[in-house]
């Protein structure tokens, strides 16, 4: 099963390796992982995506807990969250007298989808999807008959609902 | 008051009640090293001869004191070399402050002479490592230092200050309060329900066991346990690492379980109702096969970091503390409960130990021309009554150590256990003598690890350490060789070092005594001599070449499908 964790740092210089190096020593798997600076800028968020049965999410979260820097450790997927993902996918377009059908057919996916267009050239398009996993995958399995030039993820980020911490 | 940051290093290792120092200097340190020489006598310094060693005496400083031991190396080779010695104490939770120099801040990246990312490779086998890119950031990063090694698991910490931040100046201030780490607060009190819990879980068992580790000494928690164990009568083993917290000769100790483990400690966890592990964490060379490990047990699990609950072995009942304060809060409990008068009566049990006990698991034959090794130690601790600090390296030797000198106090054990780190005995039993200085401090060792760190020699000689080195000198890398005598058909892949210096001569170029000796009748004259000696001595016994470490589960297996010796 999949699990979201959250893990508030000290926004200092090699938190991030220390993380990720926790992960490879112990031969525990990364699925995602996004970080940033929150608040005061004093602390960052990481939020990854890793697997396992019980005992090894427990062991994730002990020995995350464990380093020095760590402030705070949360599964999310204990409880009620919301999760986001954005995705950029870059579909080419150049297909000769098929273009502006197919042009169409790709703003009316984009539409469906409330995605948006964010770049144009003559060649391709670049769109721009936000959501959980279930929506990033059935979109661009839309597009795909299109042709997609290049895709990239942010991995996921979420927050528990209510006055959950 | 303005200080550079090499006077600011020198001022926080006083504030810390740093007296010594181990370390070896190099082109980043020398700033730092000047001080350390203005200094004078508030500060000593022992040189060792690698930097391996200077980690090692340190850790057993740290091991024999339960303060924090301090290493301090250059920039470069000096940092990997000290790799080991930090790997090591990271394995068995010793409490270091390791210092190392780096290249100038505009250096850091550019491939410099001696330039090696120190922080990125000592990462995972310290508890915490900084590089101080700001002298301002220096005082507070020590003291952060110190307050990490010692508190919580212990463990080591580096420190990598460049060369140009020990030489630039910044306001000090002396240290004010205590450290305060936001993201680091350690749980020292037990939970006081599951404290209760355990004790009625004590009080209800039909076959109750302790199986306790370095968690006890570390805590300096020996005194509580002992109390514990012979308030309800319980049975006792130790880990490798706990070894001295109860003393050997006591009938309620069944001696240590494990791979090289006694037939009464294996089959007592076998067979056990309840285990109780304290300060342990259930290592794979204690275990054996972990589904057939204490089956019938309930456990209750005892200990200060919380990620060695569980991990190996599912426990019923976890208790997350300092374990000296744990054992503190179920003593308490005991006495007002006054739960040795109600528990069950334990006979049957231990009339179960007192059979297993007379196989005599442990027993060899000393004949009249071979040296036995077992009798080497057997007779060391008699003539030290089980008194000396006692530091090993890695093999054969040091099972026997660890099965034979029957080990009265704590802190006198100083070993690797995690790591298994040769060429650890040497240098470890150096730190221990220059903390104790008028104590008897004996290394066992062996001719292939004695071989790691014999530059150390020069160490004990330059602060006339008087360290007695005992080598059970059997010409191979004597417990691979056994792996491969049992294991894989006899075919002994490069195990055979029989090709060695003369260790007699070799200790005297160094300008200690050297002492050999081939005989049985002449092993205690010997030890006599040697020990009596006032100076470095090497002791260098011809011993059985084949002879093998017994009990031993074989890897992956069950505790109690042991192979016992010959003679059982």
């Amino acid at each position: 099963m999949k699990h979201i964790i959250s893990v508030l740092v000290e926004n200092e210089a090699g938190v991030l390796s220390r993380v990720s190096g926790l992960f490879s020593a112990r031969g525990f798997n990364i699925e995602s992982l996004s970080v940033a600076p929150v608040g005061d800028k004093q602390s960052s968020r990481i939020t990854l995506v890793t697997g396992g049965d019980g005992p090894i999410i427990e062991q994730i979260l002990k020995q995350l807990n464990k380093l020095i820097p760590v402030i705070q450790v949360v599964n999310l997927s204990d409880g009620p969250h919301v999760g986001r993902e954005l995705m950029l996918i870059k579909v080419t377009t150049d297909r000769g007298a098929n273009d502006k059908s197919a042009r169409e057919e790709i703003m009316q996916i984009v539409s469906i989808f409330r995605a948006q267009v964010v770049d144009a050239t003559p060649t391709s398009l670049i769109i721009e999807v936000t959501g959980d996993n279930d929506k990033l995958h059935a979109c661009l399995a839309m597009l795909e008959p299109y042709g997609i030039a290049d895709v990239v993820r942010t991995g996921q980020v979420a927050l528990a609902r209510g006055n959950r911490k | 008051m303005q200080l550079t940051g090499a006077e600011i290093v020198v001022k926080c290792l006083l504030e810390q009640g740093v007296r010594t120092v181990f370390g070896y200097p190099g082109g980043a340190a020398l700033y730092i090293y000047d001080e350390i020489h203005k200094a004078g006598d508030k500060l000593s310094h022992i040189l060792s001869r690698h930097e391996q060693g200077a980690l090692h005496a340190a850790d057993g400083y740290a091991r024999a004191t339960g303060a924090v031991g301090v290493a301090l190396v250059t920039s470069g080779p000096g940092a990997t070399n000290a790799v080991t010695g930090l790997a090591t104490a990271y394995m068995d939770s010793i409490p270091l402050v390791c210092i190392s120099a780096q290249v100038p801040v505009p250096l850091i990246g550019n491939d410099a002479f001696q330039e090696v990312d120190t922080v990125g490779i000592t990462r995972s086998c310290t508890k915490h490592n900084y590089l101080v890119r700001d002298v301002r950031d220096l005082a507070r990063v020590l003291r952060e230092a110190f307050y990490i090694a010692k508190s919580g698991r212990p463990g080591p910490v580096l420190v990598d200050i460049p060369k140009d931040v020990s030489n630039t100046k910044t306001e000090y201030t002396p240290a004010n309060g205590e450290v305060n780490i936001r993201s680091y607060r350690p749980t020292m009190k037990g939970h006081p329900r599951q404290v209760r819990r355990a004790v009625e879980m004590l009080q209800a068992a039909q076959r109750p066991l302790l199986y306790t580790g370095g968690g006890v000494i570390l805590a300096n928690a020996w005194e509580e346990l002992r109390w514990l164990t012979l308030a309800l009568d319980l049975p006792i083993t130790h880990t490798l690492m706990g070894l001295g917290a109860f003393p050997a000769n006591d009938r309620h100790f069944l001696g240590m379980l494990g791979m090289h483990g006694t037939y009464e400690a294996n089959l007592a966890v076998s067979n056990c109702d309840l285990l109780v592990a304290v300060g342990a964490r259930f290592d794979d060379r204690v275990t054996g096969k972990i589904s057939a490990f204490a089956p019938h047990a309930k456990i209750i699990h005892i200990d200060v970091d919380p990620t060695s609950i569980s991990k190996n072995v599912r426990v019923d009942l976890p208790i997350v503390g300092d374990v000296r304060l744990v054992l503190e809060q179920i003593n308490a409990v005991i006495r007002e409960e006054q739960t040795e008068q109600k528990q069950i009566d334990r006979q049957a049990w231990w009339q179960m130990i007192e059979e297993w006990r007379k196989k005599e698991c442990l027993r060899y034959n000393q004949g009249p021309e071979i040296i036995e090794s077992q009798y080497v130690i057997e007779s060391l601790c008699s003539l030290t009554d089980g008194q000396a600090i006692i530091a090993t390296d890695v093999g054969q030797h040091q099972m026997w150590a660890a099965q034979f000198y029957g080990f009265q106090q704590a802190r006198n054990w100083l070993t690797s256990g995690g790591l298994g780190t040769m060429g650890y005995g040497l240098p470890a039993a150096m730190g221990a003598q220059v903390a104790f200085p008028e104590r008897q401090v004996v290394v066992i060792t062996g001719d292939g690890s004695i071989q790691m760190n014999i530059q150390e020699l020069g160490t004990c000689l330059q602060y006339q350490l008087p360290v007695k080195i005992i080598i059970l000198n059997n010409g191979f890398l004597g417990m691979v060789r056994q792996w491969q005598e049992l294991f894989y058909e006899r075919r002994y892949a490069q195990t055979d070092i029989a090709v060695a210096p003369d260790f007699v001569k070799l200790a005297e170029a160094y300008g200690a005594l050297g002492l050999k000796c081939n005989r049985p009748e002449d092993v205690l004259p010997t030890l006599r001599q040697g020990l009596a000696h006032p100076g470095t001595v090497l002791m260098d016994f011809q011993v059985q070449r084949e002879s093998n470490v017994y009990p031993m589960v074989p890897a992956g297996g069950a505790l109690q499908d042991m192979i016992l010796g010959e003679l059982l």
